[in-house]
């Protein structure tokens, strides 16, 4: 990876005297070995059969031709060079051309017991020559020595062996090659013959384990005189592309984060977040029993992903792909157009096809390959059936890390068992390892489950701390709106319930509004056709008080009238008889 | 000094010698020295007349130790008459030079008259 190579430049940058190292080109080993094998020096790889110690052999001179430029010499004490050229040809490497071009040469010694006779004192000469010829005539600055015990089975003479293979080693230390060695791992020791006496400068040790019938390939630097170097065990792989020692847990928790937000794909759920959403390049984990929607949530992550342009990476664990196109289509989650547009790829494998590391790469080389912008596997817990949980909780790690490095959004589903407090624990111990946690549940009430979804934790922003029941319906899934029954929260049929108690209390309410405002109005027309009589009655009364009020106007007019008749009729006489007069 | 002689079995066997042998060593190294001395004791010892030796130095000829894929030193490659055999070292072990030679029986009955 790049970045253990800058680690590795800025620390050769304060000058210190860095023992010279020759890079080997084989993925990942540069890194474990801080910069490659020991320059000029020999190497010793040892393990036992099956190991892949031939080709790493092969593959040092390879890379050292095709990256670094470095001829190479190949001695092969048992395989001839056609059949080890037809071995790695597969891994594309054409030894032929190689041989053609003069940057390699290959030497088949032969060793055949019954072919030598021992007449006396000898030396190994022979051998030295011929690897001098081969390594003067094209330059060569790397070598490798397959199997050079094979020699033990043809020289009886032991002590001759020994004091020739000591010279050997230091005749090419002398020569300035950088030398790899394979020998067969021994019983209790290193090496059969015990060559690891003689090559002091790095011993690198490979192992074959089958455990539970998976068989996972470990690599472990024995020793590396004058360099630091990873002492764990690291696992790597022969894949098609050669050996590929696994990509170390990064050492530092110091990559970039990003503030943009990826929306889970289901709105309410988002709403649930303070951020509305999750981070980009954060870690997901949904964790839920069997049947609880975990891949439909997965799956409408993936869909939202790839609606807004960007790419993403469905590993199935359980599904075949055409399966899980068609099973959420049904939920109308179409992911089978972004297949199309090629923003979705989907993976789908079964976990104990491959060993743990295996799919550890698989993973890294599509990621690298594919370039997605989240990469979801569901479920992360069907690996547990290729590996032991340790060894699950340190490739998700591993894996986590890688994501994260690379600034992808990582969304895992995990299966949970059992119920009530294990149902907070994930198998793998992942839980802590993510940033932000969502657990989907069965809601068991009186005669159905139901689904409820509540974020446990999510770093970096407020969270909503309700469960919210889900419903998985052919529009999606949705989440309903928080009901709050007498006991809390309800669901399902409570649920039903509660809004039907509700709707029955609303519509009561209503009508005794209803009836209270009726009532209203006839008091309000009551009193109105009261007012109406009294006002009636008031103008009755007023008429008669005004009736009467002229009345006593005209009866005080008429009295009035008779008092001046009567005046005058008494000392004004003369007016009297006019008045008379006009009486008569 | 050309020791690329193909056709050793059979068809030249009347024109050349019965033993053919090819020795390669190297240099004037002890083990070298005392070989050609050996050899050619032995040689003069039990085959007078009857054999052909050749003496290659690989340090002089180093693409012939591939090609003769020579490993211990100093060899000597018996091309003649029988199965073509090997023998390392410097002959000190007369006994086993001789078995191997074939010039006494119990290694091979074809040479042995």
């Amino acid at each position: 990876m790049p970045s253990f190579m800058q680690e590795y430049n800025s620390s050769v940058a304060p000058a210190l005297p860095q023992l010279p190292k020759a890079l080997t080109g084989i993925e990942g080993l540069d890194e474990i070995t801080d910069g490659g094998l020991p320059l000029g020096r020999p190497t010793l790889i040892c393990g036992s059969a099956g190991c892949g110690k031939t080709l790493m052999g092969i593959e040092f001179l390879v890379r050292g031709i095709q990256e670094y430029n470095e001829p190479g010499v190949l001695m092969a004490f048992e395989e001839t060079g056609e059949e080890l050229a037809a071995n790695v040809a597969s891994l594309g490497f054409d030894l032929k051309a190689l041989q053609d071009s003069k940057m390699l040469r290959l030497d088949h010694v032969h060793v055949d017991r019954s072919e030598i006779e021992e007449t006396g004192e000898y030396d190994l000469e022979g051998l030295f020559i011929r690897l001098g010829y081969a390594i003067d005539s094209i330059g060569a600055k790397r070598v490798v020595l397959d199997t050079i015990e094979a020699l033990f089975s043809g020289f009886p003479n032991q002590a001759v062996l020994r004091s020739e293979i000591r010279r050997l080693f230091r005749w090419l230390k002398d020569k300035g090659v950088t030398t790899v060695i394979t020998a067969e791992r021994g019983d209790g020791t290193l090496t059969r013959q015990g060559l690891e006496e003689y090559v002091s400068d790095c011993v690198i040790l490979l192992d074959n384990r089958v455990i539970d019938q998976i068989t996972t390939r470990r690599l472990r630097i024995v020793k590396y005189r004058g360099s630091t170097h990873g002492t764990n065990e690291y696992p790597y792989l022969i894949t098609e592309d050669g050996i590929s020692v696994l990509p170390v847990t990064s050492l530092r928790l110091d990559h970039q984060v990003s503030n943009n937000i990826m929306s889970s794909g289901v709105p309410a759920l988002d709403d649930m977040f303070g951020m509305g959403g999750f981070y980009q390049g954060s870690s997901v984990l949904i964790t839920g029993t069997a049947g609880t929607a975990k891949t439909t949530l997965a799956a409408s992550f993936a869909e939202k992903t790839c609606v807004q342009g960007q790419r993403c990476l469905f590993f199935a664990f359980e599904e075949s792909p055409q399966q899980l196109l068609r099973n959420m289509k049904s939920v109308s989650v179409d992911l089978k157009s972004h297949v199309d547009a090629g923003l979705l790829r989907i993976e789908a494998s079964r976990p104990t096809i491959n060993g743990l590391e295996q799919h550890l790469v698989t993973l890294h080389r599509l990621v690298k390959e594919f370039k997605p912008d989240a990469v979801i596997i569901d479920p992360i817990t069907n690996l547990i059936t290729v590996g032991n949980i340790a060894e699950v909780r340190s490739m998700l790690t591993r894996l986590i890390d890688f994501l994260k490095v690379s600034g992808i959004t990582a969304y895992f589903t995990a299966l949970v068992s059992g119920r009530g407090q294990q149902q907070e624990m994930t198998d793998e111990g992942v839980s802590s390892l993510v940033d932000t946690w969502i657990s989907v549940r069965d809601l068991e009430g009186i005669g159905e489950r139901n689904r409820g979804l509540s974020i446990l934790k999510s770093r970096g922003m407020a969270h909503s701390n309700q469960v919210r029941e889900f419903l998985v319906t052919d529009r999606g899934v949705e989440l309903l709106e928080v009901v709050v029954g007498p006991t809390g929260i309800v669901t399902g049929a409570s649920r039903l319930t509660q809004q039907l108690q509700e709707h029955a209390q609303t519509l009561a309410a209503q009508q005794e509004a209803d009836r209270r405002d009726r009532e209203l109005e006839r008091r309000r027309r009551v009193l109105e056709a009261n007012i109406a009589n009294l006002r009636t009655e008031f103008e009755s009364v007023e008429e008669e008080l005004r009736q009467i009020n002229s009345h006593e106007q005209t009866r005080q007019q008429t009295l009035a009238s008779g008092n001046q008749r009567i005046a005058a009729a008494n000392p004004p006489r003369r007016n009297a008889p006019t008045d008379g007069e006009n009486d008569r | 000094m050309e020791p690329l002689l193909d056709p050793t079995d059979n068809p030249e066997e009347p024109t050349g010698p019965e033993y053919l042998l090819h020795l390669y060593i190297t240099g004037a190294t002890t083990n070298s020295t005392r070989a050609v001395r050996n050899i050619k004791e032995i040689c003069e010892e039990h085959l007078k007349g009857r054999y052909e030796l050749l003496i290659v130095d690989v340090y002089q000829q180093p693409e012939l130790a591939q090609e003769k894929d020579l490993i211990g030193v100093p060899t000597l490659i018996k091309l003649r008459p029988g199965l073509v055999r090997r023998m390392v070292g410097d002959f000190s072990d007369r006994e086993r030079v001789l078995k191997a030679l074939g010039v006494i029986p119990p290694a091979s009955i074809i040479g042995n008259e």
